[in-house]
């Protein structure tokens, strides 16, 4: 029994190199201990009209009637789209954009504008609840008479300034309405703004010490105005005051991909490890999960795992909880959205 | 204590000398913003407001970029497709539709004019090209040409070394920014953003002269960005990288240079018997100061107005104006994608009141 277990031991420390060998992150912290909640996913949930096809999920979000929100990678440029709560396609928004090109993120806020995250053309964008253009931050690069050659991958960043953006990833709000972006792939920082889009003060350089960032990646707010922010690359997630001062490090979630904050009295804070990218075949059973917790970081439990099938998760990108226990998540590889309905009745009556 | 008292000394000379220099600063014009000017129908959407202009019933042309720049590659070439539009709208901003959609020359917006005869003139930069429709919106006229292939930076040979910025001595452009014309139908272009010239050419598009190199001197231009012609045949040019309005007769000879109002980054001059010309000094940072000079013809500074921003009133970078009446604008913003009307109040121009404003 107990050479038995020696072996076992062994055998899932050999596993574990193996997997670092091929590029393959460690399980989260959290992976083994947490329970599992219950979940179904709702089969066809989007029904999209004949010739109209989703790419990549990348963005998803609803608004206070339920209705979704998808941003999604298509063929000529990204595209925005409007379903109804049950997923019966009702318009297209901003078709032809100029700063759509790359979709990151869409988020509704409490006053149910929609806000269009771009990478491409390093943009945030308002609309109003009737889809017309209400602010714009940031400005799409110039042609400038050519094209541009891509920078070597180790090249240093342009410094960042405090109204142009380096491939942002995403926005949120306080209660009164400042703004707060994810900003980014090339910059590491996060930066607040005031309403009406000017700036106040930023946080963060690309690195591994407190306050600073590897790919922030979402991010969001509590009624309490903290900023949570997925720190990606650092594999956790930082938690920092309205005035953007650290306030707490959550590092035992993996990879944060994509994180959402329930409203309602009681809050809780999901996120997604959705790491590695294109459902690499070896890291299937050490991620894909995504985890329910505490505002403070204590894990309530976990669901789902890597795979393209109904119920599995290929590399969740966003993920909206206006209803605790009703998700709806967009995904990169899998070309979809799924709505999740959790069943977390055991858990919470042992609680 | 000595210390205190040259602190004490130095801010009373700062509270005391504030008032002057408010009061000697130039006046405050009161001005409203139309908020929803234009009605876009549900599935256009206006990208960046390069150009805006007006025709003589009141109809505004509005000039955007939007949609995506699309580049597609050849075998070793790399070309591009339109991503600019041109629109048409009543005076009440009504939509009456799109010219040119899908036109060769349309790539980068950078102005849109209306003649005296209502021809609607476009000047793109990207394609290096001005075209001319008429009121209909068929094309009439081009001068320069699109460049067959865009720049590839993963060419071997280097880049042509920079020139003088005078360009071919015909009518090809660089990166041309306007147009105007005289009585006589001669035409100015502005160019540009490479090159650094005002070229001239008869009604018929025959290329006739053209004066400008890089440089400070009086006619020479560091991105020459506007221009525009007075009804006694003056022309100005906004000569923005150089930060002063240079005035020129028709032949180009150097007249007068205006250097108080910033960077100038578009003109226009007000019809009438008193004309009035206004002067840009756009923000290109979102909060930055945005001012709007309006000027007599000689220069003298009459008032101000404006405020960088995101809100109706403020400006997002301006970058281009219509002035075809005294005291009423439109005005076109490259970062706020959208085109304000504004309305002066001049007679409520109050110099000690905003003096006093000043001083709080």
């Amino acid at each position: 029994m107990k050479r038995g277990f020696g072996s076992a031991l062994f055998l899932l420390v050999f596993a574990a190199a193996a997997l670092a060998q091929q590029g393959a992150p460690p399980p989260a912290k959290a992976f083994a201990t947490a329970p599992e909640i219950s979940y179904d996913s709702v089969p066809n949930f989007l029904k999209l009209p004949k010739g109209l096809y989703l790419g990549e999920g990348i963005g998803v979000a609803r608004n206070s009637k339920g209705d979704v929100f998808v941003y999604t990678r298509g063929g000529e440029a990204s595209r925005l789209f409007e379903f109804d709560p049950k997923g019966a396609f009702v318009r297209e928004i901003g078709k032809g954009l100029y700063g759509f090109q790359m979709a990151h993120a869409v988020r509704v806020d409490p006053q149910d504008n929609i806000w269009v995250v771009d990478e491409g053309t390093d943009m945030v964008i308002k609309f109003t609840p009737d889809g017309r253009v209400a602010m714009t931050m940031g400005r799409r690069p110039e042609l400038a008479g050519g094209v541009r050659a891509t920078p070597p991958p180790n090249a240093p960043p342009p410094p960042a300034t405090p109204y142009r953006f380096g491939r942002p990833t995403d926005v949120a709000w306080d209660a009164a309405g400042n703004i707060f972006i994810s900003d980014g792939y090339t910059n590491s920082r996060v930066v607040k703004y005031d309403k009406n889009g000017r700036y106040i003060k930023e946080i963060g350089t690309r690195g591994t010490e407190p306050g600073q960032f590897n790919t922030p990646h979402s991010i969001q707010t509590d009624a309490n105005g903290n900023v949570y922010v997925a720190d990606r690359g650092n594999r956790r997630i930082q938690v920092l005051t309205n005035d953007l001062t650290v306030k707490g490090v959550y590092d035992n979630v993996g990879a944060p991909w994509a994180v959402c904050i329930t409203p309602g009295p009681h809050q809780y804070l999901y996120s997604s490890n959705s790491y590695p990218d294109n459902n690499n075949s070896r890291a299937l059973n050490v991620s894909g999960e995504v985890y329910k917790m505490e505002l403070d970081g204590t894990v309530v439990g976990k669901f789902g795992k890597a795979g393209k099938q109904l119920k599995e998760f290929s590399t969740i990108h966003a993920m909206d909880c206006r209803n605790e226990n009703d998700l709806v998540v967009g995904e990169i590889t899998a070309w979809r959205v799924q709505k999740i309905q959790l069943h977390p009745a055991v858990q919470t009556s042992r609680r | 204590m000595r210390r205190f008292w040259q602190l004490f000394l130095l801010a009373v000379v700062v509270l005391f000398t504030r008032p002057l220099f408010a009061q000697s600063a130039v006046p405050e014009i009161p001005y409203d913003s139309a908020p929803n000017l234009l009605k876009m129908p549900d599935d256009i959407y206006l990208g960046e407001v390069l150009g805006v202009s007006t025709n003589s019933k009141g109809h505004i042309f509005v000039y955007t970029r939007t949609g995506s720049a699309n580049v597609t590659t050849g075998t070793n070439r790399v070309f591009v497709r339109s991503s600019s539009r041109l629109f048409e709208f009543d005076q009440n901003g009504k939509y009456l539709g799109e010219i040119g959609q899908g036109l060769y020359g349309f790539v980068q917006a950078h102005a849109v004019r209306v003649d005296p005869q209502d021809n609607v003139w476009v000047v793109d930069e990207g394609s290096n090209m001005v075209i001319k429709f008429d009121p209909e919106g068929h094309v009439l006229m081009t001068l320069g040409r699109k460049p067959e292939a865009l720049d590839n930076p993963a060419r071997t040979e280097p880049p042509p070394a920079p020139g003088s910025g005078a360009g071919v001595p015909g009518d090809n452009f660089n990166g041309p920014s306007d147009v105007a014309w005289d009585a006589a139908g001669d035409i100015f272009v502005a160019d540009g953003s490479r090159n650094s010239r005002i070229a001239k050419f008869d009604k018929n598009g025959v290329f006739i002269k053209s004066w400008g190199t890089r440089g400070t001197a009086p006619g020479q231009f560091n991105v020459p960005h506007s221009i525009i012609v007075d009804a006694k045949e003056n022309i100005y040019v906004a000569d923005r990288g150089n930060k002063r309005i240079q005035v020129f007769d028709t032949d180009g000879n150097p007249k007068a240079q205006y250097t108080n109002i910033g960077s100038p980054w578009e003109l226009c001059i007000t019809s009438g018997p008193h004309q009035y010309l206004y002067s840009s000094d756009s923000n290109t940072n979102d909060f930055d100061s945005a001012t709007i000079y309006k000027m007599e013809l000689d220069g003298t500074v009459l008032g101000k107005f404006g405020a960088g921003g995101k809100q109706v009133k403020e400006f997002g970078t301006i970058h281009q104006m219509d002035c075809r009446k005294d005291n009423e604008l439109y005005v076109g913003e490259i970062t706020n994608w959208r085109v304000q009307k504004l309305t002066l109040h001049p007679e409520k121009t109050e110099t000690i009141r905003s003096s006093a404003k000043a001083i709080k």
